[in-house]
């Protein structure tokens, strides 16, 4: 019965739903018709680059939205979660790969505390979790410059010719050298660009074919459709990979793939998708369905809440570790803020709103989010002769799209909601009503004797 | 007794000193339906909160007495613990999640698990869901009620019909479940699906479990129930076998004699014959009190009552004339069309409305009561208003000697025009809300549950003065009460109300029964009789009643 109402293929109410990540596609393609000089290497070279290194950041986002917290302004707890575990591991000048595990290994339970204490404020903010975490998240900045720039120092003595610290012995130096601990994961393994294309797409197209042959279930119109147009966006790329790779022509001077970064991408969007089938993971759904119904079914709904804060935060400090070790240095008070916004605005592009969001569309929004990022100067000098006006647009599109994301969000569900007297009803009475005239009883004062007291 | 599955024994609960339930002494029995009845307020919600642990008992101090399960007492703190004991619960609003299939409902916060690696090192909640014996349970469950429709379907979009039954399904499937408590399950079924149900409930019973069924809906009572309770104002009035008694009888118990106020009478009433306001097919759309085409006419100088359950529209009538909720249908007010979903109109019309919702849209509480007073009137007829070249600003002089006239003239108890209206009592914020209507010089006056939070001798103040508008100005009332006996008090003629539409007109001394009867909608079943003479039974065309809405607040 569901499938003749979801059959339609209603373009209209598509175009809608997908309003935010049109209008990226689009800005990008922009880009590229009125900036005749990127060549697409180049293009694809910064992409790459850039969606490695903040993947892992925007699906961290992912299980918090499901759990119906909202999106979590809040990682960027996480992310100075991170640093601090960056820090500590430079202190002792570790580097390299076990530096970095060592990263994550410290990382982990800060980010686990801090994460348990946003939870807990979550609870008690309930209904305005998101305004929340934005607080929480400049709230946090200020404790982690108070920790870094004075209590290391004055509380925790530190010798001041430690090249972390500032030449007066009191706080952490603007930039950290990041040391051996840079392109720890990529020295690991890389891989030229369109094979990996390659790679992935032939195990997308075998994953979805053995998916769709297992499953008996009649697929409904809309989607088959869908499967349809992923099969054929998957097998083209594949077939490009394999013609560049023959050629060799210039898409293969893209820069290389860190094959382990893409693992441990790949490892979230697993851990992820797995956490769903669990009971855990369909306790979040219930609980993000409504917290009502999964409390009077005994789910214990502030501890389902906290774990899922937990987990976005601890992914966020892993997150922010993989991005640092890609820039090499550690800008100590800057790298953090932006986080929470970028990420959020990222997950938002691939389609996402503030009760959905799927592995998907916070891969999707990535690619989106930085095509975007890497064509505004190119815009911005090809229409206006100066870089710097791109610089200002990606201002604008960044907070342009969290507010237009939230606005429709709203919107949608105030147009669900709206009362309307079903027109139905009134044809249906309309032939029968008869005129009632009501007539004055007798006098009151004659009542009968049926009143009883 | 052996038979006997649940006791709830000389159990009392106040809410912050209000009574609403006293000493009631019940006892289900393995495989019998109780049907349990009452009024709004009569008690039932409070008693079924208590048999489930609600956190609104425990917040309040919890309640006296004890309930015991096949004679052993407990302790049931939680809805979760009373699941533990095998008590389920078919709510009346439903419980369950739209965007989930109707396994993923059914086997909510019970999902069958297979353990993993992670799941041995991390715990529990780290298992595998295991769908094909979740939805093998969910099959077997809905083939219990003979529902062929597919365990994998999402709720969202299902008919209200199927989701009663995925609601009885997820109870049926819980193992040991011996008591199902159904809260008004056949509100809003259409006529076969309630049948569907009914016959559901039977088969339910023949296995064992007892069942609670709480009902408005008499007939239904009287074809599936064993035994009967019916409890008025927090009280067992008494526990009856179905069979030794009759609808009849039952309305009258449900209603009984509530405290009732002196009816006055008087010679100097200005009623005549013209029609100040009629209701042609009139519909509104307002959550949980629908109008669904109602024809009214009410004739200058009266006070009519309006009536009927909670949840049936009598509520409606009021919000969608004064444009707060969408309405459709035509309104002549005193010779002219009114335009609907207008508000300002409306209240420029001649229209003068008291709400029911007192804090939420009748008054500004953090403002005095002279603001409150002034305020309709200065937004919407620019009164109390100085021109001040383009500027307006407000006649503090004027909005003071008319507050002073109001505060004497319906004597509002107060310390001064300035005093914040948050801070009066319920029946002196009722008083200011009536003001404030008599303000804008309404020609005629509707008045919503205007006794509704206030104490009975502030009720009777309210009523007095209602009385006393209309004997002295002339002013028609249209008074809509869930209270029957101060609709009966004061009202020249009753208009019972049941699923959005006129169920017929009573006069205010009119038999208990003939209430009961049409405020259940059961009356077209037992007959018109006692007590109704000619000339009173002005009831257009009725059809039959197939969908009750009703909730209890």
């Amino acid at each position: 019965m569901n499938g003749s109402r979801n059959g339609n293929f209603n373009l209209k109410n598509k175009i809608i739903e997908n309003m935010v990540p049109i209008i990226f596609v689009a800005f990008t393609l922009l880009g590229f018709a009125v900036s005749s000089g990127v060549p697409l290497s180049y293009f694809l070279s910064e992409l790459s680059s850039r969606f490695f290194r903040n993947a892992f950041l925007v699906l961290s986002l992912v299980i918090p939205v499901i759990a119906g917290l909202g999106l979590n302004f809040g990682i960027v707890v996480g992310a100075i979660s991170g640093q601090i575990a960056i820090a500590i591991v430079r202190y002792f000048y570790l580097e390299g790969l076990t530096g970095l595990l060592l990263c994550f290994a410290i990382a982990a339970p800060i980010a686990a505390f801090f994460g348990w204490l946003t939870g807990k404020l979550y609870n008690k903010t309930r209904g305005q979790e998101m305004i929340a975490s934005l607080i929480v998240s400049f709230f946090a900045n200020g404790i982690y410059q108070f920790l870094f720039l004075f209590v290391v120092g004055v509380i925790i003595l530190v010798p001041a010719t430690h090249p972390m610290i500032k030449p007066d012995g009191v706080g952490i130096r603007m930039s950290v050298d990041m040391g051996k601990l840079k392109y720890a994961l990529e020295s690991i393994l890389e891989v030229p660009f369109m094979w990996a294309v390659l790679v992935v797409c032939v195990a997308a197209l075998v994953f979805m074919l053995l998916r769709h042959f297992k499953k008996k279930q009649e697929l409904t119109k809309n989607k088959k459709i869908n499967f349809y147009i992923r099969i054929g966006v998957f097998s083209v790329l594949a077939v490009i990979s394999i013609i560049s790779i023959i050629t060799g022509n210039s898409l293969m001077s893209v820069r290389d793939v860190p094959a382990a970064t893409a693992v441990l991408i790949a490892l979230l969007c697993l851990f992820t998708s797995w956490i769903m089938k669990t009971k855990l993971g369909q306790d979040f759904r219930s609980v993000g369905q409504n917290q009502y119904i999964a409390g009077t079914n005994g789910i214990d709904v502030d501890k389902t809440r906290i774990i899922a804060v937990i987990m976005s935060t601890v992914f966020a400090s892993w997150g922010q570790i993989i991005y640092l070790q890609n820039m090499g240095t550690l800008n100590t008070y800057g790298a953090h803020n932006q986080i929470g916004m970028f990420s959020v605005a990222a997950i938002l592009v691939g389609g996402a709103s503030v009760s959905k969001a799927t592995v998907g569309q916070a891969l999707l929004g990535t690619i989106l989010f930085n095509s975007m990022f890497i064509m505004s100067p190119e815009i911005g000098k090809a229409l206006f002769g100066q870089a710097i006006l791109g610089e200002y647009f990606r201002t604008f599109m960044v907070y342009g799209i969290i507010g237009m994301a939230l606005g429709l969000y709203v919107w949608k569900a105030n147009r669900a909601s709206k009362l309307t007297i079903d027109p139905d009803a009134l044809s249906e009475s309309t032939g029968r009503s008869a005129w009632i005239t009501i007539p004055t009883p007798p006098d009151s004062s004659s009542s009968s004797g049926t009143r009883t007291n | 007794m052996s038979n006997s599955l649940l006791s709830i024994k000389n159990v009392s609960k106040d809410f912050y000193g209000n009574q609403v339930l006293k000493d009631i002494n019940m006892e289900i029995r393995r495989g019998e339906i109780h049907a349990l009845v009452g009024e709004n307020g009569a008690g039932k919600s409070t008693l079924m909160n208590i048999l489930f642990g609600m956190p609104v008992i425990h917040t309040t101090g919890g309640f006296q007495g004890s309930v015991e399960i096949e004679g052993q007492e407990v302790n049931i703190m939680t809805p979760h613990q009373a699941m533990g004991y095998g008590i389920g619960m078919v709510h009346q609003e439903f419980m369950l999640i739209p965007g989930f299939t109707i396994t993923e409902n059914i086997k909510i916060n019970r999902e069958i698990t297979t353990p993993n690696i992670a799941s041995r090192i991390f715990g529990k909640q780290y298992e595998n869901l295991d769908f094909v014996k979740m939805n093998r349970d969910a099959r077997a469950a809905l083939d219990k009620m003979d529902m062929g429709i597919e365990e994998y379907t999402l709720v969202a979009g299902l008919p209200v019909g199927h989701m009663q039954f995925i609601e009885i399904a997820r109870e049926i499937d819980k193992t040991g479940i011996k008591l199902l408590v159904f809260d008004e399950p056949t509100a809003v079924l259409t006529e076969s699906e309630t049948e569907n149900l009914l016959r559901a409930v039977k088969k339910l019973a023949a296995l064992g479990i007892g069942i609670i069924f709480i009902s408005h809906r008499l007939n239904e009572i009287m074809q599936i129930a064993d035994r009967i309770t019916i409890l008025r104002d927090g009280e067992l009035v008494v526990t009856k076998d179905v069979k030794d008694t009759n609808t009849l009888e039952i309305a009258q118990l449900m209603v009984g004699r509530k405290i009732s106020f002196e009816r006055k009478t008087s010679s100097g009433r200005r009623k005549n014959d013209e029609t100040i306001l009629s209701l042609k097919n009139f519909f509104v759309k307002m959550p949980g009190e629908e109008v669904k085409g109602i024809d009214l006419e009410i004739k200058k100088g009266e006070i009519i009552g309006i009536g009927g359950l909670a949840g049936q529209g009598k509520l409606g009538i009021a919000n969608g004339i004064m444009g707060i909720y969408p309405a459709a249908g035509e309104v002549i007010f005193d010779g002219q069309k009114l335009e609907l979903n207008n508000a300002k109109g409306a209240i420029e019309a001649g229209l003068g409305f008291v709400s029911e919702d007192r804090k939420g849209i009748g008054l500004l509480l953090d403002s005095s009561i002279e603001m409150n007073i002034a305020f309709t009137s200065m937004q919407i007829k620019n009164e109390f208003l100085h021109k001040l070249l383009f500027a307006r600003i407000q006649n503090s002089g004027k909005i003071r000697s008319h507050a002073k006239k109001m505060i004497k003239d319906l004597d509002i108890r107060c310390t001064s025009p300035t005093q914040r209206a948050g801070s009066l009592s319920g029946g002196n914020q009722q008083k200011v809300c009536v003001a404030r209507a008599l303000t804008q010089n309404p020609k005629l006056l509707l008045v919503s549950e205007p006794t509704r939070g206030i104490d009975v001798g502030a009720k009777k103040l309210v009523l007095d003065l209602m009385h006393k508008l209309n004997e002295e100005q002339g002013m028609t009332i249209v008074m809509t009460s869930s209270e029957l006996a101060e609709l009966r008090s004061i009202c020249d003629k009753i208009v019972i109300i049941c699923d959005g539409k006129v169920e017929g007109v009573l006069p205010p001394d009119a038999p208990d029964q003939e209430f009961g009867l049409m405020m259940s909608g059961s009356r077209k079943n037992s007959g018109n009789s006692a007590g109704f003479d000619g000339g009173l039974a002005a009831i257009g065309t009725k059809e039959k009643q197939d969908k009750e809405v009703m909730s209890d607040v």
